[in-house]
């Protein structure tokens, strides 16, 4: 575990999200004029260091599946700039994204939805070698079968249909289509959201071994703060549209610095009767505001139990208030900005090498 | 155990089977539990675990056929509900047991407005007239926490946000005052802020109404926050019963004691791997002569697939398992 946490000083970051916008437009009347735009994500800035995992939290709404979408480009963004492994992909044609698809690859939430139920779990895991190698049938073959055999599936299982498995196994076929092509990046949409409690250990465990064996790099969007705080090695927070907190997971689940990060973390239950009764929760009041005419100032200022009069005029920036910890508070006006040539590997890296026993 | 309280919900040997195409499905299996006056009855399991089935089979709510009840007895004010008509099953519900299903977008009507649905039980149950039910209505909203609530009842189910639908559901229940309420998943389809919010609220209007509650879910940290008891499920049985704190404090059955091994915490140690429960669920068709856990219990012995372990007490009172696993008859043939 240990081993994971330490980014060697100067890494470069594997993903390099800079101001990325994805703006969904509104449009009524007669005309279909674009009247407005559903700000789904708006400014969003991160890296994803090699071999890391970084978890990505926050409620439903908040544009984490949409940041996961479109930084595999399955969107045209609106703005922003999105490198991976030294490849600018952020402006590309989806005809030009094509040579670079093998190596970004996308686990999605629902595995019935996701399996196209009148192909074979071989014709399923198949599918990205036909489309991305020239190999033989043999060749092929013998790749789905060593796949079958890293995520745990039957060999014998090859000619049978989705419909055929339970959720988990689903699960586990969508994992092997995803590793196919070998690639080094996967953005894990909600993996093991639709799936039952006993169930969720073996998937997550299933990826931490493959991200060890492979040298993987994951992009972990979740609801399930207790899971991440498991599986990621650092975590952003988002809420509506934005990234309000990043930072090493020890250091977010121990002291959080945004007061939505410390509302969220308080709101979770726990499985322990003698300490759930004492936790003080942090209740918020109403909802989130809707993404297509967000408050002027800090989205948070509606709920924000410490809101003050700043927060309704200033948004506030994204700042580096401590080594490897970015907050976008006004509470915490004091750091360096993000988004520097190499902003903060260094500073990550001292830190988390700190944290780490 | 009794505490000398009549329960006011007595659930006895129920069994409810589905009928399909590929043969029965034997979804509730000799299941017995009640419960007390003004207590939080928690029951969890997982999908298929029928925990659901169990819940909806008490009040007539499973289509027949396919579903249909073998067995049991649900003794409710002084009668057995399984044996009731069809007239008098639909006065007990909404009017004696309320009801709040998981997805309160499916459950309201998208075609009326949430003040004409509140007021149907009031005016079909209670008697009231227009205006009564109304000024009714706004009090239950009021009641759950939704502001401006008067000016309210007239938007629709699509005008409310998912919590605040999750509230109109609540006092769609709450509004003839029933003596027992059954939440199924209240909360899983809501953010952890927003079933936050509905938590608080249910604690508050326990304090205020003081009705039973059966409170389904998979979450057992939900549990551990506001139940009294739990009622652990799997594979159409209730494997553990037991007060909340001796229920995470001394699990005895494998599966309960597995499952909370198998969730993570945000607070507190992190362990760096997570504990598997191997195998996938258990498929129901067969009639259960032995236990629906042993193929995934690193306990499992010889006994466990010749004889379907019956409930027995342990531990603190209240507290039973029905588990082979260190039973004293067990025991005794281990060491003698």
């Amino acid at each position: 575990m240990a081993d994971t946490l330490r980014v060697p000083p100067g890494t470069e970051p594997l993903v390099q999200v800079r101001g990325l916008k994805m703006h969904f437009p509104i449009s009524s009347g007669l005309l279909r004029r674009k009247t407005g735009a559903v700000k789904a994500v708006d400014d969003v800035s991160f890296d994803i260091f090699p071999r890391e995992t970084l978890g990505m939290v926050g409620e439903s709404g908040c544009g984490k599946s949409t940041t996961g979408r479109a930084v595999l480009r399955l969107y045209d963004i609106t703005a922003g700039s999105i490198r991976i492994d030294g490849t600018e992909i952020g402006g590309l044609s989806q005809g030009a994204l094509r040579k670079h698809r093998p190596k970004m690859q996308m686990v999605f939430q629902d595995p019935q939805a996701c399996l196209n139920p009148r192909m074979t779990l071989a014709g399923i895991i198949g599918e990205p070698l036909d489309e991305h190698t020239n190999w033989s049938r043999r060749q092929k073959l013998d790749r789905i079968y060593e796949l079958m055999d890293a995520v745990g599936l039957n060999r014998n299982f090859a000619n049978r249909y989705p419909h055929e498995f339970s959720g988990g196994q689903r699960q586990r076929i969508g994992i092997a289509r995803a590793l196919a092509l070998n690639p080094a990046f996967i953005v894990c949409d909600e993996p093991i959201a639709a799936l039952d409690v006993s169930i969720q250990a073996q998937v997550v465990n299933l990826l931490e071994e493959l991200q060890e064996k492979l040298g993987l790099t994951y992009l972990f969007i979740s609801h399930d703060l207790s899971m991440v705080r498991h599986i990621a090695t650092r975590v952003a927070v988002m809420y509506l549209g934005k990234v309000v907190e990043i930072a090493p997971r020890e250091a977010l689940y121990a002291e959080p610095l945004h007061p939505y990060t410390q509302a969220l973390l308080s709101a979770v239950p726990d499985p322990d009767p003698a300490s759930e009764r004492k936790v003080e929760r942090i209740i918020l009041k109403g909802d989130v505001p809707s993404p297509a005419n967000p408050p002027k100032g800090c989205n948070f200022c509606t709920r924000c139990p410490a809101v003050m009069p700043v927060c309704r005029e200033v948004e506030p920036q994204t700042l580096e208030v401590a080594p490897g910890r970015f907050v976008a508070c006004h509470l915490h006006d004091k750091g360096k900005p993000i988004g520097g040539p190499t902003p903060g590997a260094n500073q990550t890296t001292s830190n988390q090498q700190g944290a780490t026993p | 155990m009794n505490d000398g309280v009549a329960p006011v919900l007595d659930v006895r040997d129920l069994k409810v089977v589905f009928r399909t195409r590929g043969g029965e499905v034997h979804a509730v299996n000799s299941v017995s539990f009640d419960l007390r006056p003004g207590e939080l009855l928690g029951v969890v399991g997982e999908s298929g675990s029928g925990k659901s089935v169990t819940m909806m089979s008490l009040i007539g709510l499973l289509p027949s056929p396919p579903a249909e009840i073998r067995s049991g007895q649900v003794m409710f004010g002084g009668r057995d509900i399984l044996k009731v008509n069809a007239r008098e099953l639909r006065r007990l519900r909404g009017r004696e047991i309320g009801f709040i299903f998981q997805d309160p977008m499916t459950s309201l009507n998208p075609v009326f407005t949430v003040g004409f649905q509140i007021m149907e039980p009031l005016r079909r149950h209670m008697g009231l007239k227009p205006e009564a039910a109304r000024t009714r209505a706004a009090e239950l909203l009021d009641l759950v926490g939704i502001p401006d609530a008067r000016r309210r009842l007239k938007d629709f189910p699509h005008q409310f946000s998912g919590g605040m639908r999750q509230r109109v559901m609540i006092a769609m229940a709450l509004a003839c005052d029933p003596k027992v309420l059954i939440a199924d998943e209240p909360t899983t389809a809501l953010d952890v802020t927003i079933q936050a919010q509905i938590l608080e609220l249910v604690k508050d209007l326990r304090q205020k109404l003081g009705m039973a509650i059966v409170w389904i879910t998979h979450d057992l940290g939900v549990i551990a926050g506001i139940a009294d008891r739990v009622m652990v499920m799997y594979g159409g049985q209730v494997v553990e019963q037991a007060p909340v704190r001796a229920l995470f404090a001394d699990p005895r059955h494998p599966y309960t004691r597995a499952l909370l091994e198998t969730v993570p915490s945000v607070r507190g140690e992190r362990a760096p791997k997570l504990k598997v429960i191997e195998g996938q669920p258990p498929l129901l068709g067969a009639h259960p002569s032995a236990c629906p856990f042993r193929f995934r219990c690193d306990k499992a012995h010889g006994l466990c697939e010749q004889e379907n372990p019956r409930r027995r007490p342990v531990g603190a009172p209240g507290h039973d398992v029905a588990c082979h696993w260190d039973a004293p008859a067990v025991r005794e043939a281990a060491h003698g």
